[in-house]
């Protein structure tokens, strides 16, 4: 099944815009890792705002930035969620608090603590009443979520949106599911390419009998390899390069997914 | 959308284990509601347990996966011959073409609660035994059943708190659709937990006895907890006539507040009309509706008011959380369940608790259970974020 991307948003540890790393995904700049930069969301309301968490902040740009370029409408636009962890520090809070003999939970972190607070809050920001998906599939959360994507643009024949995004979780959950910094992708996917299109997507589930798509710069492999939404670099790459590649992404149950690229221009 | 086949489902909640005690408590309108006694929690609400948890073992090799959760979805793999059913459909397509898609609000999050009263004095540390893969990541779930059934298609676990496992029947259907696999396991489950307990009691949403949906007097939720599982095919040409079909779907976002619905259930209708015409169906079309019903003020007086505003005043309707308690991420495929057997028995469920209907809803709300006609069903689920899903279940006849 395919699709064709018109959009790409994105953010990580010295990846600040999908439009700004580009010359560093393609190989023609260093890489330079540094903290990521989450701006703050200029889509919420004030009062969604205050309440927002980090993941949350993090999904809500990289999928602005893939609107942006895709001039698409996210109003009108369902869009698939993938997170391998959601909210860390919500869930450490709320850990916390009922280790206490009070348990005196805050409502409004009890709130933002389901998984798909983001979708929730994306929806309010871009007053979008389309279909929205949450998913989660451990370090394949990227590939599944890319799967569910383009199934719906495929099956739905529309526009479709995926965000994935993961954060690190504080100690002493860091130490059983270490992540190492924030990351997130965006993409707005179409069934028909037009003339915005960049490239053609084919995906497909096939039984893993090929070593998994790795990154010659170490550092960006370093990247890949600390968090799950990350796993989406060596694709990114191949995009940047506005080359045509597989990329072949680890997926569970001893499969793989594989990204074929074909450029659109 | 395309029709998909369903052959085989179970379940397993505070009713009981498998279909056939749920639907005998549906026909006598038994409730499995009872005072919260979870673990150390002292609120002051009626919940609804599975009995019988504590003395699950869970499947050899998978032991890491121990955790409530898992145990209460084991039991619903074991029951109404769902495993069976399941190995026979992965010999008949190849284990790489039956996908698993899953639904959970919290999975094992109970596992880090009690990691957490546990932690090392010194350094903060989890104790070692506390396996965050297999039993909090929320994933877990998704990975456990695969396991436990040796599938191998595309998987992964929906979590969008209360329509979790009704969006995940739509998963299925676009993958299917898109040629992505030939059939799928979906549904999921959710245990109790502290999380749930008191993070509803702080949002002042749980209720102090047994939840009575719309009823004038309704002060809230009971939690429930439990799992379902129904395996989805691809349709034949010609399915048997009693063959149960999944016939619509419909998915929406509220984009008004993360645990309010809209006043005016705006985002529960669009569901509701979507599901109609991914089914190609007219309201009239519909014998009952399996309302989410969850017993707030807000939600019933909201979705009553989609209801009425698309179906009119006589379509029948209610809510079962009387009866089985509220079962989060679990909820809609509990619910399915409870509108397939509805449409393979016959019969409109009453809805246990409920003792005065509040004037103010104005949809045909039924009391008691009777028998009828049942050629199809609307279920809604709707969550926190503003997330609903709408399903359209019926038999071959009608379709």
């Amino acid at each position: 099944m395919h699709a064709h991307i018109e959009g790409i948003g994105l953010l990580g540890p010295g990846l600040s815009g999908w439009q700004a790393a580009r010359a560093v995904l393609a190989g023609a700049e260093p890489y330079r890792p540094a903290r990521t930069i989450i701006p703050p969301s200029e889509l919420l309301p004030p009062a969604e705002r205050r309440r927002a968490g980090i993941p949350v902040k993090l999904a809500l740009a990289v999928g602005r930035e893939a609107f942006m370029s895709a001039g698409h409408d996210a109003a009108s636009t369902p869009t698939v969620f993938t997170s391998s962890s959601s909210d860390g520090e919500i869930l450490h809070e709320i850990c916390e608090t009922l280790a206490t003999p009070e348990r005196e939970v805050s409502p409004t972190r009890f709130m933002n603590s389901v998984h798909n607070a983001a979708a929730g809050y994306w929806s309010i920001a871009t007053r979008s009443r389309e279909p929205s998906t949450s998913l989660c599939c451990f370090d394949a959360s990227f590939a599944a979520g890319l799967l569910e994507c383009v199934a719906q643009v495929a099956a739905d024949r529309r526009p479709v949106a995926l965000i994935s995004y993961d954060e690190p979780y504080p100690e002493p959950l860091h130490a059983t599911r270490p992540i190492a910094s924030e990351f997130g992708v965006a993409f707005v996917m179409v069934p028909d390419a037009t003339r915005r299109s960049l490239a053609t997507i084919e995906v497909a589930v096939a039984a893993a009998d090929a070593a998994e798509t790795q990154l010659a710069d170490a550092a960006l492999e370093g990247t890949r390899r600390g968090n799950p939404a990350a796993r989406s670099l060596p694709l990114l790459a191949v995009l940047a390069r506005g080359s045509a590649g597989e990329t072949v992404l680890k997926y569970v149950a001893g499969m793989h997914v594989r990204a074929r690229i074909t450029p659109c221009r | 959308m395309q029709p998909l086949l369903i052959t085989r489902f179970s379940i397993v909640n505070c009713l009981g284990a498998g279909t056939a005690a749920v639907l005998d408590a549906l026909r006598t309108k038994r409730s499995g509601l009872a005072p919260c006694k979870f673990e150390t929690a002292s609120i002051d609400t009626w919940v609804g347990s599975v009995p019988g948890v504590e003395a699950i073992g869970i499947r050899r090799g998978l032991e890491d996966y121990d955790c409530r959760t898992n145990r209460i979805a084991q039991m619903a793999l074991e029951e109404d011959g769902f495993s069976v059913a399941v190995a026979a459909a992965r010999n008949r397509y190849g284990a790489q073409r039956v996908g698993v898609f899953i639904g959970t609000s919290t999975s094992g999050i109970l596992e880090a609660e009690l990691a957490y009263r546990r932690r090392d004095p010194g350094s903060g540390a989890l104790p070692g035994s506390f396996r965050y893969h297999a039993t909090l990541n929320t994933y877990s779930l998704g990975d456990f059943i695969g396991r436990s059934l040796g599938l191998r298609g595309p998987s992964f676990v929906v979590s969008s708190a209360c329509s979790s496992t009704a969006k995940v029947f739509g998963n299925a259907a676009r993958m299917i659709a898109a040629g992505a696999c030939d059939a799928a396991v979906v549904g999921g489950a959710d245990s109790l937990c502290l999380t749930t307990l008191y993070g509803f009691q702080s949002l002042e949403l749980t209720s102090r006895g047994p939840c009575r949906p719309f009823d004038a007097e309704r002060d809230g939720i009971s939690l429930g907890e439990g799992a379902g599982f129904a395996l989805v095919e691809k349709p034949t040409a010609r399915p048997p006539g009693d063959a149960l079909l999944l016939l619509g779907v419909g998915e929406s976002s509220d984009a008004y507040h993360m645990s309010t619905p809209h006043p005016e259930g705006a985002g529960a209708k669009l569901a509701m009309q979507r599901a109609l015409a991914a089914a190609r169906l007219d309201a009239d079309d519909i014998d009952y509706i399996n309302l989410h019903g969850t017993a707030t003020p807000t939600n019933d007086a909201a979705e009553d008011a989609a209801v009425v505003e698309l179906f009119g005043r006589k379509t029948p309707t209610s809510s079962t959380k009387g009866a089985t308690g509220h079962l989060l991420g679990a909820a809609g495929v509990t619910e399915a369940i409870i509108s397939m057997l509805a449409a393979q028995h016959g019969l409109l469920p009453g809805s246990a608790h409920t003792r005065n209907l509040d004037p103010a809803l104005k949809s045909n709300y039924l009391l008691e259970t009777r028998d009828a006609h049942v050629r199809r069903v609307l279920t809604n689920s709707f969550g926190f974020g503003g997330s609903n899903c709408s399903l359209v279940i019926g038999d071959a006849r009608a379709h």
